[in-house]
């Protein structure tokens, strides 16, 4: 579904992805973990289409398709999400018409009709259950006074509501406590399905105990460096991130 | 040619008309005050960034009085009120008065109404300095004073529903408005503006809101005037001890809007809250000009005008906030942040504090940006398209100000207003109606 061949980007003129490539198919769970400053974020926001990041080599096919053909809006339409690690505050725009204004969006590109008001207030409100959030969270500016646990759980609402093909979360876990973080992981496992990619973006191994990864690549320096199943997390807890550097060398 | 000249005829006109020797002479006044005055140009300080161009081309008249044809201006769902209709700014009809509730007109004075009326404009707020109080002076022809008696609680509120006919080109519109709030009174006023005219028109509308002690009133004053119209006008206030103000001004449409807004902090422990919103787009001109007088201690002033400028619109902002010698433990706080979506919108704003006393609390600020890039991006990154999220953005931004009103039908009749404004195709704003 994702395939990354010898990617390189550039946020001005500093080159920060540097020949990374990664396979992602339906069904399976990836886990890129890495140093601060090895590319992780960036990855991320490339795949979604952020404006400021130049691609400047290698390609990525979804679904087929060049993805560098479609703009941010159009690659969300084909089913990429991200989930952002410092979600946006936009006082003035309520989270109900933010999350149905997205909704409508992608049905549409879907070929379905747009919900009918009644129906959407029903669903997010169901979904704001499973999420933890309380629902005058629906009525409030969009993640406008959230704490930073509000707003991951606000991300996966959306992620929820989206139904997206491919999500991308990126250091979901960042500023969330035990139980913020044990919601999220029940949020992303009930999103599993044979069907859906997921990468988890994520600095520490603790997320992982609770979504268990398919695979673990290690990114270092702008590209993968070493990959293999959730055990390299935990060798990479035990040891550090030097290890992994001491290796590549 | 300048003003004056092109409204000699109609002051002469209506000079030439009346038997009431105090008012031939007090609009005489005003008039050789007002010609003598030099007409502004880019170096007068309170016109520079707002050229005059406009209004001097075209010989004003005053209106005939026989309007016709009108449509029913701005309206309101569910919402019970004492509508008072003026066309052309001549009352033509009116609701049922609540008890405790009287209006009189300058045009229907009797003897000893005529005592009063001269009593009450000459005590009167309007500024001599302000050029278009002059103007309004000179032409008076038609002054509405409400008077609300002491301790009355209005359930409904008085909304004055100004509409201009569709015959009123060329025409010259003085208004005047009087709304005093008698001690611990409670009223809400709402005066709307729009014009079915076809050609220019110039509204010249002044309101003058009197509260006395422990009066609150709250007022909206929205300007919805579209097409070839001038409305240039001003509001003031005067706050007695413990009054409440709470006011929310709006402007959008027309060629040229200019709005002078003085407030008057005269009884101790006054409170106002004073809110804006202007949005000019194509090649509309919108100016407000605010001064907030905080001439004893105790008071406070909370002011907030947001703008959203579009196309090659044009803004301006300035907002004077003046605490006399007197006036200490004052609070009082002013923000203005304008939002440009085009490059060849412009916006001039000028926060001025003057602070004679020295133990009080006062803050302003005044921003000039963009729409963020990084807002933006989420939401084109949850699938929406780039113009609607601009439009959501927008209206955001608004919306804040939006959401602090008491009264949700005016938020309900200017959702949609608003919305459709940002919005040059209506899908794009299909999520906020």
């Amino acid at each position: 579904m994702l395939k990354i061949d010898n990617l390189t980007a550039q946020v001005e003129d500093l080159t920060i992805l540097n020949g990374l490539s990664l396979e992602v198919k339906p069904g399976e769970v990836h886990a890129i973990m890495g140093p601060n400053g090895a590319g992780k974020s960036t990855l991320g926001n490339v795949l979604a289409g952020r404006d400021g990041y130049t691609v400047t080599g290698g390609t990525v096919e979804f679904d087929g398709k060049n993805l560098f053909d479609l703009e941010a809006e159009e690659r969300a339409r084909a089913g990429i999400f991200l989930a952002f690690q410092y979600p946006v505050e936009i006082p003035g725009v309520s989270n109900m018409e933010f999350l149905k204004a997205s909704v409508d969006a992608i049905r549409t590109a879907r070929g379905e009709e747009p919900m009918s008001s009644m129906d959407f207030i029903k669903l997010a409100r169901a979904k704001c259950k499973e999420v933890d959030l309380p629902q005058d969270f629906l009525k409030r500016g969009v993640n406008e006074g959230f704490s930073g646990g509000e707003k991951k759980r606000n991300e996966l609402l959306q992620m929820m509501l989206l139904e997206p093909r491919l999500c991308i979360l990126d250091e979901t876990d960042s500023g969330l406590d035990i139980d913020a973080l044990q919601v999220v992981a029940k949020g992303v496992n009930d999103l599993r399905s044979p069907d859906r990619g997921i990468i988890v973006v994520t600095h520490y191994q603790r997320l992982l105990d609770f979504i268990i990864p398919d695979y673990v690549h290690v990114l270092a320096k702008g590209r993968i460096v070493k990959s293999g199943d959730k055990s390299l997390a935990l060798e990479l807890e035990k040891h550090g991130y030097s290890w992994i550097d001491e290796e590549v060398a | 040619m300048t003003l004056p000249l092109r409204a000699h005829r109609a002051h002469q006109t209506l000079q030439s008309d009346t038997d009431w020797s105090w008012l031939s002479q007090w609009r005489s006044q005003a008039w050789s005050t007002f010609a003598d005055t030099p007409w502004p140009t880019r170096k007068t300080e309170d016109f520079k960034y707002t050229p005059l161009k406009s209004l001097t081309n075209t010989d004003w008249e005053l209106p005939t009085g026989s309007a016709k044809g009108t449509g029913r201006g701005v309206e309101f769902e569910n919402w019970p009120r004492t509508v008072l209709t003026l066309i052309d700014g001549r009352l033509t009809d009116h609701d049922e008065l609540p008890e405790g509730v009287t209006v009189k007109l300058l045009s229907k004075a009797s003897a000893e109404d005529r005592v009063r009326f001269e009593q009450r404009l000459e005590a009167g707020l309007a500024d001599n300095k302000q050029l278009f109080s002059l103007v309004n002076q000179a032409l008076l022809s038609e002054v509405v004073w409400i008077e609300i008696a002491a301790n009355q609680q209005l359930e409904k509120p008085l909304h004055i529903n100004q509409i201009i006919s569709s015959g009123a080109q060329q025409r010259v519109i003085p208004v005047r408005v009087l709304v005093d709030v008698a001690n611990s009174a409670r009223a809400t006023l709402v005066e709307t503006f729009s014009s079915e005219a076809d050609g220019p028109v110039f509204i010249n509308p002044i309101t003058e809101l009197m509260l006395a002690d422990n009066a609150r009133l709250t007022h909206y004053h929205l300007l919805m005037e579209q097409g070839d119209v001038r409305h240039l006008g001003a509001v003031q206030a005067q706050l007695g001890a413990y009054a409440n103000l709470n006011a929310f001004h709006m402007a959008l449409g027309g060629v040229l809007k200019r709005k002078d807004i003085t407030v008057y902090h005269r009884g101790s422990g006054a409170e106002l809250n004073l809110n804006g919103v202007y949005l000019p787009r194509g090649k509309e001109h919108i100016d407000y000009h605010t001064c907030l007088e905080h001439e004893v201690p105790h008071c406070t002033s909370q002011e907030v005008f947001r703008g959203i400028i579009g196309d090659q619109a044009k803004a301006v902002f300035n907002g004077r906030i003046h605490i006399h010698k007197d006036a200490q433990k004052t609070l009082a706080q002013l923000s203005n942040k304008n939002l440009l979506t085009s490059h060849q919108a412009e916006v001039d704003t000028k926060p001025e504090l003057e602070i004679y006393a020295d133990d009080v609390k006062c803050a302003h600020g005044a921003t000039i940006s963009q729409l963020e890039q990084k807002s933006l991006f989420y939401f084109l990154a949850r699938g929406i398209s780039r113009p609607e999220a601009e439009v959501m953005l927008s209206f955001g931004f608004i919306n804040e100000l939006l959401e602090g009103l008491e009264d949700e039908p005016v938020r309900l009749l200017l959702r949609p207003v608003l919305a459709n404004l940002f919005a040059k195709e209506d899908i794009w704003a299909r999520h906020l109606l």
